[in-house]
């Protein structure tokens, strides 16, 4: 049993670690089978330096044709399973072909790597950075190892960052005039507004505020639009009347956001909206829903 | 809803069963210091506040309890040491609950705790706090949060001398807060009448009433603000609580809040703010209650001017009254519907602040009751028992700060106050009148001041048109005109010009009075003119030569008018008093037919009116009693009026009647004086014929009964035989006494008689007295000598 075992084992492992491993910054990462673990982040224009160990299982020796580490970005479309597209594909040759006897050290080095987007677990798509190691051989399957890592861009504050304020009601039932003090947010924001009613005429209930992200993915008539719902944020309780103003301060920080990602390789986009929903005595909700844009600020996060 | 009380009930259990349950969780992570599990829990907690199946009074025992569970929870993030995260962050931290209620009430929490560390200033959190409760919108949760805000505020206010004073003007940041805070409270509280769970309106008023103090205790808390000094009430504070008050247009709010203000802002400052203040009361609702809320102010305020002198200049600086009046003024023009009784508190309210606090101005009293008579010349008929009760305390309270009715009677307005009242209460009014002059036993001197308190009384003195004669009560009645027959004698002036000016107004009034008051008012009146006769006497020389009007005759022409109205009663028996009465004045003048004319009417009245035999019996005694004091007549006059006398005498209906009233009448003919008569021989002969009507008596009691009358009459014959005898009568002889003697003894013995010990015990003390004067010697008792026992 155990030679059977044995045969089916890889008959070595296979360590990747960064140089910085120590000092670099961890972030949680969710793997297909659910579970998060915690990988090095990174960010375009970094330089990827590291170190392969192969370490052949005691007392087996390796032959190949070859050993080399790849890094991948990828574009995996859940519809579309199995189907990666590589956006970014570089290739490091370790070991030229030959045989191993026993544990060794493999540098690599990928400079100044252009990753232009960022790792993205959404509904239907992800987006991931990975280091794939692979030991060709003749005749058995190759012996591969991945490392996942994250990619996070920083953006610097928008020049432009204007108030979304408007006006809109349902004729002589309700106008309602709302401010967001800006358009643009960074990841631990806080969205500060108001809300005044000009015209009352329903009862309402109660206000939130929702955060929206609509995920689509495809293009043409095979796009895919998945929308979620990641936060209701009560503004007010009780039915307001004319003249009253109602203060908006919701912060960003505990949910799960990403910024804005706008057609990522022709593949996807991720967007996020402001969702104000009045709920009147019937729980009918009247909503108004504005696009804000998210950006990743170094200083914040 | 008709299990409504029980279903409250029950959801009030579960509210508190959520609460216990969540705080169970709440207090193990605040044990096991885990910040994120508190928040949790705590915010779960709060979550139970948001029912709004609850009515005030159960969402206040649901608030307690989250209450006192926040306390704990508060003493966990102020330290720091135990979830090691800085306030700022937990400010932040807090504000990331999703549901607004919990989320805020948490906010406040945490709030404190940051002004508490002073790492921000205390303004801007504050600022912040009550700006963020904007979002709670319904009516009794918006209250409690705001309430919890200003519970946990109250010691952090950057107050002058606080702790949390910032830079310059921070007071004003406190003041701002609390004004906001108010200001939204009391929408909020105004709106539950629109909003409010209960569908009817007693039910939501009764409701809202029960979360007044909420909104009052805003007030309360600004009155407390040290740097609030008078200039800051009068430029900010006031003017915005009063804003707030009027542009919320709600009838319970604005009553409330204004009583709010008056009770809890000091006196100065609503004395120093008077106008404002008062600008605001005709821009309430019309069916808010003014008149209490102007009548406590100005309760306050005559406390206040009570409680000592040297408040009193600041009144007058102010011009309190005119702006007081003003107001009322304003209030009752505005208020159309407003009812009589209202106005007329009001007018009592503002009569009493003048009379304390301007006790010297008597025109602003006359002008109260002057606006007073206004408004009720515009109603047609006071029949609202409390509006008349009040028109009683606004007629009552002149008389009792001045205590004097003099003072009053300088009113022009007062006795048109009292013509608005029902007849009752007029009469009430004028006995409360009558009653302070005899209490005060103040005296009316002058014929001005006679007049106008008769009109004053008129109620008492005559019918008024359409009294209900026979709901009188006879008691009632009498005590009424016995008083006003008291209070003629309290009319009096040294002048005997004035004082018979004062009765002839007194009588022009009294002699309208009607049969049933005459007999009340003309002896006082009739007195009163006997006094003014004798002043007139204890001046005479001076005086009589060069008023003519002023003789004694005059006064006795008076009286005879006077007393003649009693016919109409008619009265006879007091007439005749009173015609005796001015006899013996007429006597004292020394003016005889006037005397004799008196005795005239008297016996006219005795032939012709008096015929009861008990009155004639009464009569005849007085008239012989006064006759015999006369001196004034000649000899004729005189043998006329005892020839008349006697005879009238003789002619009683019971022969016992007779035989005294003849008896009596022997002392007409024997003056015990210097120059009095002394006519022996008419003595005797009267003595006889009483003497004889007494044997009369004394057959007549045998033949009808069998057996033998008193002899006490022929004891007191025996008497006034000895009285005679005594005198020096030549007529009446020691003999003529012994024979009487055994006359009675043979009677008294005589087995027809019955025994009578009144009688026996009367013959021996009279026959003590002979032995007793026998015994004395000198002149009398040789006089006696003679008389054997």
């Amino acid at each position: 049993m155990n030679y059977l075992v044995g045969a089916f084992k890889p008959p070595c492992n296979i360590f990747i670690s960064f140089t910085d491993g120590r000092s670099r910054k961890q972030v949680p990462l969710k793997k297909e089978n659910g579970k998060t673990v915690m990988v090095a982040l990174f960010q375009s224009q970094e330089n990827i330096v590291g170190e392969v160990v192969i370490e052949p299982i005691h007392g087996k020796k390796v032959e190949h044709n070859g050993v080399k580490i790849e890094l991948l970005g990828q574009i995996e479309l859940y519809f579309d399973r199995g189907n990666f597209y590589d956006f970014t594909s570089l290739v490091r040759e370790l070991d030229v072909p030959g045989e191993l006897y026993e544990r060794k050290t493999y540098p690599f080095e990928f400079s100044t790597v252009e990753m232009p987007y960022e790792s993205y677990n959404g509904v239907n798509v992800r987006l991931r950075y990975i280091l794939k190691v692979t030991i060709s051989r003749n005749y058995v399957s190759n012996i591969v190892e991945y490392q996942d890592f994250v990619v996070r861009n920083y953006t610097p504050p928008p020049s432009i960052n204007n108030s979304i304020k408007m006006e809109v009601g349902i004729e002589d039932c309700l106008h309602i005039e709302f401010e967001y003090s800006k358009s643009k947010y960074h990841l631990k924001d806080v969205v500060i507004g108001k809300i005044y009613f000009l015209l009352v005429r329903i009862k309402l209930k109660n206000m939130e505020l929702e955060i929206r992200r609509r995920e689509s993915t495809g293009s043409g008539p095979n796009t895919y639009v998945e929308t979620e719902t990641l936060a209701k944020f009560e503004l007010m309780d009780g039915t307001p009347v004319r003249g009253e103003s109602i203060p908006i301060r919701l912060f960003l920080s505990p949910y799960e956001l990403t910024p804005t990602y706008r057609n990522i390789n022709n593949k996807f986009s991720v967007k996020y909206y402001l969702n104000l929903v009045l709920v009147d005595e019937e729980d009918r909700r009247y909503f108004k829903q504005q696009e804000i844009t998210m950006y990743r600020n170094l200083e914040a996060s | 809803m008709l299990n409504g009380t029980e279903d409250e009930e029950k959801w009030l259990a579960e509210g508190i069963a959520g609460i216990q349950h969540n705080a169970f969780y709440m207090h193990r992570a605040l044990d096991s210091n885990n910040l994120r599990e508190a928040l949790k829990y705590s915010a779960q907690m709060l979550s139970e506040l948001r029912t709004s199946k609850l009515s005030p009074h159960k969402y206040y025992e649901l608030y307690m309890r989250a209450f006192d569970e926040l306390k704990r929870l508060e003493l966990f993030f102020k330290d720091d040491s135990k979830h090691g995260v800085s306030v700022v962050d937990l400010y932040e931290l807090v504000q990331h609950a999703g549901n607004i209620l919990p989320r805020l009430y948490l906010l406040c929490t945490v709030g404190s705790i940051y002004i508490k560390s002073k790492e921000a200033p205390a303004k801007e959190v504050l600022k912040d706090l009550v700006e963020m409760c904007r979002g709670v919108q319904h009516p009794i949760r918006g209250l409690f949060l705001r309430s919890y805000l200003a519970q946990i505020s109250r010691d952090k206010l950057p107050d002058i001398g606080s702790e949390y004073e910032g830079d310059a003007d921070t007071v004003m940041d406190a003041v701002d807060f609390v004004l906001q805070n108010f200001t939204e409270m009391n929408k909020l509280w105004v709106r539950m009448q629109h909003q409010g769970p209960g569908g009817v309106r007693e039910k939501r008023e009764k409701e809202r009433s029960e979360l007044q103090d909420l909104v009052g205790k805003n007030l309360h808390v600004l009155s407390q603000i040290e740097g609030v000094d008078l200039e800051m009430y009068k430029e900010t504070v006031l003017p915005r609580v009063l804003e707030q008050v009027v542009n919320c247009k709600d009838d319970l709010a604005q009553y409330y809040l204004m009583d709010c203000i008056i009770q809890v802002f000091p006196d100065e400052y609503h004395l120093q703010t008077l106008e404002t203040l008062l600008g605001a009361c005709p821009q309430l609702q019309p069916t808010v209650d003014v008149k209490t809320v102007l009548s406590r102010l100005m309760d306050r305020l005559s406390n206040y001017a009570a409680s000592s002198a040297d408040v009193l200049p600041e009144f007058l600086q102010v011009e309190a009254f005119s702006k007081l009046s003003n107001a009322i003024g304003k209030v009752i023009e505005a208020q159309l519907d407003m009812p009589a009784v209202g106005a007329i508190t009001l007018y009592v309210s503002l009569l009493t602040f003048t009379l304390r606090v301007h006790p010297d101005r008597l025109d602003h009293v006359d002008q109260v009751l002057g606006a007073c008579v206004k408004k009720l010349s515009n109603i047609p008929k006071l029949e609202d028992s409390r509006a008349m009760k009040q028109v009683v305390a606004l007629l009552s309270a002149p008389l009792e700060k001045y205590n004097d009715i003099v003072t009053a009677l300088t009113l022009s307005n007062y006795p048109r106050v009292m013509d608005h009242l029902d007849i009752g209460t007029n009469k009430l009014m004028a006995m409360v009148i009558i009653q302070s002059i005899m209490k005060n036993n103040s005296c009316i001197s002058t014929a001005d001041k006679v007049e106008v308190l008769f009109e004053l009384i008129k109620g008492l003195i005559k019918d008024i048109d359409g009294a209900d004669v026979d709901e009188l009560d006879e008691e009632d009645f009498k005590e009424e005109q016995n008083s006003v027959a008291r209070l003629i004698h309290m009319l009096y002036n040294d002048e005997p010009e004035e004082m018979l000016k004062i009765i002839c107004i007194v009588r022009k009034h009294t002699m309208v009075g009607g049969p049933k008051r005459l007999p009340f008012t003309v002896s006082s009146l009739v007195f009163s003119a006997l006094r003014l006769l004798r002043q007139l006497q204890g001046q005479e020389g001076d005086i009589v030569g060069e008023e003519a009007s002023m003789t004694p005759n005059k006064i006795f022409q008076l009286l005879t008018q006077i007393i003649e109205s009693l016919s109409a009663v008619p009265s006879p028996e007091l007439a005749l008093r009173l015609y005796l009465q001015c006899a013996e004045a007429a006597n004292g003048c020394d003016i005889e037919h006037v005397a004799y004319e008196f005795f005239t009417q008297a016996f006219l009245l005795y032939e012709e009116e008096i015929a009861d035999s008990k009155a004639q019996v009464t009569a005849i005694h007085l008239i012989i009693g006064t006759l015999q004091r006369m001196n004034v007549f000649g000899v004729e006059n005189r043998d006329t009026l005892t020839h008349k006398a006697t005879g009238y005498s003789a002619r009683l209906l019971k022969k016992a009647d007779q035989c005294r009233a003849v008896y009596a009448c022997s002392h007409l003919f024997w003056v015990d004086d210097q120059d009095g008569i002394k006519d022996g021989e008419r003595v005797l002969l009267c003595l006889k014929r009483a003497l004889r009507i007494a044997n009369a008596a004394q057959q007549m009691a045998n033949v009808a009964r069998g057996s033998g009358g008193p002899v006490s009459l022929f004891v007191e014959i025996l008497n006034k035989y000895i009285y005679f005898f005594e005198k020096g009568n030549k007529q009446i002889t020691s003999s003529a006494i012994q024979g009487l003697i055994e006359l009675i003894n043979t009677e008294m013995q005589s087995d027809s008689t019955n025994p009578d010990s009144v009688a026996d015990a009367f013959l021996a003390s009279t026959l003590r007295y002979i032995q007793f004067q026998k015994q004395k010697g000198g002149v009398m008792g040789e006089k006696f000598e003679s008389i054997k026992l």
